[in-house]
């Protein structure tokens, strides 16, 4: 029997599946907010705009559901603050430390865009803050670092359950690659449905469909290289488990491309609704399937 | 810093009698039940079951019988937190809470602990758990407060075999290697030393005599520290990001002839 079945479970159930859901999308929001701004064209602003204006408060249900989560909220500060000395303690080989670190500065970033987009749409006047926006150079260096830092939330949480000695998270080292393309795809998906509500222009909406399709490969194969990565432990998988998981990538992934390579279905509600399920059933299998070992 | 201290327990010598799990409880105030709820496990004379907040030390009982039971044995071990010198829990607490003390064991110090419990699946035994009454994560101090002044931890004190010896690792190695030297001379050519090994963990400050594979104990036979996945993690989910950053760049950048 692997080592890593000898341990006991910490317990992490839906507050941490959301967690990893929701930080997934307000990352990935983000950071395509970013590249759409970075390599996109002026009519895409609508859609990066939806971005800024999704992923702030999506950071705040983050912090409030690993806060809920812990045995003492209270103390949720003690995470970035020594409560003996009141000194910053920052752990660079503990993905939690730097996690909450990350969390909180791409909270910050999060903010100042989200602020930045409101002046944009005329609903907070304060001159200053155009200098928020891009192309200016603070509003570019804050969406730059703040996607930087999207990437980072998106995809630490894998690593976070890799750095742990739990069975199937600790039998890994894909997790966090895995949960970085599923949160791109998750996040294409969530500004595809709103943006189509919105006053977002179609080639904008066109251009985020066809880098979803290629993600929801990439997803494919990385749920593949996982699952060979796992070797024998992968069997504990012929279960429910694995049953939900294969519908996870038939529902959520294959189903979406067939859609898309046929044309077929309304584009703006069943695919990216397939798609943002998809996520949340990956993270629950990886996450509760692991609880329920020993 | 004071020499390093720990435990040697010799399980050939336990008797089940469960005298350690009594003292360590009292010692240390933990609750006999977990919120009034005491159900049998059927396991044998086992209703601990496992260590957790509030079980910091766990009598094991394994039954080793033929089908017809004619042939059987039975192996008594008294388990707890191993206070390895490379610590898996010490090691991803972002909280501080985890420190090594001058004893070079390892204390959860309650007030600090948020109960995020990430130190409970970076454990390698699964020792570490959430005591209900104080919501954090909890487990053996190696009686940190009865050594400051020159006390044994209660359990090795209560123990009336001397399965459970408490000292100074030096002279623990010396007794567990002389142990084990008697016990094959004496035929028992199973007997052997688990976690005395600096390639264990760095070796545990908490280590055994056992008679059996470490399996057959409910311990892993190749405990691993939670970071040696931390560098090969971190590189595939930057080549995810790289991934994405280029995909990205193809789809949002070509967009046929039309521009602004």
């Amino acid at each position: 029997m692997p080592s890593t079945f000898f341990t006991a479970s910490p317990q992490w159930r839906w507050f941490i599946v959301a967690y990893f859901f929701f930080g997934g999308l307000a990352g990935g929001s983000y950071f395509l907010a970013t590249l759409m701004d970075l390599f996109g064209k002026g009519r895409d602003r609508r859609l990066t705009q939806l971005g800024y204006l999704i992923a702030f408060p999506l950071v705040g249900l983050c912090g409030l559901v690993l806060t809920v989560d812990l045995g003492r909220p209270e103390r949720f500060w003690h995470m970035l603050i020594e409560s003996e000395t009141f000194r910053p303690i920052i752990k660079t080989y503990s993905p939690m430390s730097l996690g909450a670190w990350a969390l909180l500065c791409f909270g910050g970033c999060a903010f100042l865009s989200f602020v930045a987009v409101l002046a944009e749409r005329g609903w907070l006047v304060w001159p200053l803050l155009r200098h928020l926006s891009p192309p200016a150079f603070v509003g570019r260096l804050v969406t730059v670092i703040g996607a930087l830092l999207g990437f980072y939330v998106a995809g630490y949480t894998g690593v976070l359950l890799a750095v742990t000695n739990r069975p199937i998270w600790a039998d890994t080292t894909l997790l966090g690659l895995t949960f970085l393309i599923s949160a791109a795809s998750t996040s294409a998906a969530l500004l595809i449905l709103l943006g189509s509500w919105g006053n977002v222009s179609s080639d904008s909406i066109d251009a985020l469909e066809r880098f979803d399709a290629s993600v929801l490969v990439l997803e494919a194969a990385a749920i593949a290289a996982l699952i060979g990565s796992l070797g024998r432990i992968a069997l504990v998988w012929l279960s429910g488990w694995g049953v939900l998981l294969a519908m996870m990538v038939l529902g959520g992934i294959v189903l979406p491309l067939y859609m898309r390579w046929r044309a077929r279905g309304p584009r703006w509600a069943l695919r990216p609704v397939l798609i943002l399920l998809g996520g949340l059933i990956l993270r629950a299998v990886i996450v509760l399937s692991s609880d329920r070992i020993t | 810093m004071a020499e390093p201290m720990g435990f040697f327990t010799d399980t050939t010598v336990c008797i089940g009698c469960k005298a350690c799990e009594v003292a360590c409880k009292e010692w240390n105030q933990l609750p006999a039940a977990n919120g009034g709820v005491r159900t049998l496990s059927g396991d044998s004379y086992d209703n601990t079951r496992h260590l957790d907040g509030i079980h910091w030390r766990h009598v094991k009982f394994i039954e080793q019988f033929s089908a017809d039971r004619r042939e059987g044995r039975w192996l008594l071990m008294s388990d707890v937190c191993k206070h390895c010198v490379r610590a898996g829990c010490l090691e991803v607490c972002p909280t501080g809470a985890i420190i090594r003390t001058e004893f070079d064991t390892v204390v959860i110090q309650s007030d600090a602990c948020n109960g995020c419990r990430d130190c409970i699946g970076a454990c390698p035994f699964g020792v570490i758990g959430i005591n209900p009454a104080s919501g954090t994560a909890q487990k053996c101090t190696l009686c940190y407060d009865r050594m400051k002044v020159g006390l044994e931890p209660a359990c090795a004190k209560a123990c009336p075999t001397e399965s459970i010896n408490f000292g100074t690792i030096a002279d623990l190695k010396k007794m567990a290697q002389a142990r084990v030297g008697r016990l094959q001379g004496a035929g028992e050519r199973r007997a052997y030393l688990y976690g005395t090994d600096e390639a264990m963990l760095g070796g545990l400050n908490s280590f055994y005599l056992l008679v059996d594979k470490p399996e057959v104990y409910g311990l892993p036979p190749d405990p691993k520290i939670p970071s040696r996945n931390l560098k090969s993690s971190s590189v595939w989910s930057v080549l995810g990001a790289v991934a994405i950053v280029l995909t990205s760049l193809v789809n949002f950048r070509n967009r046929g002839s039309r521009d602004a």
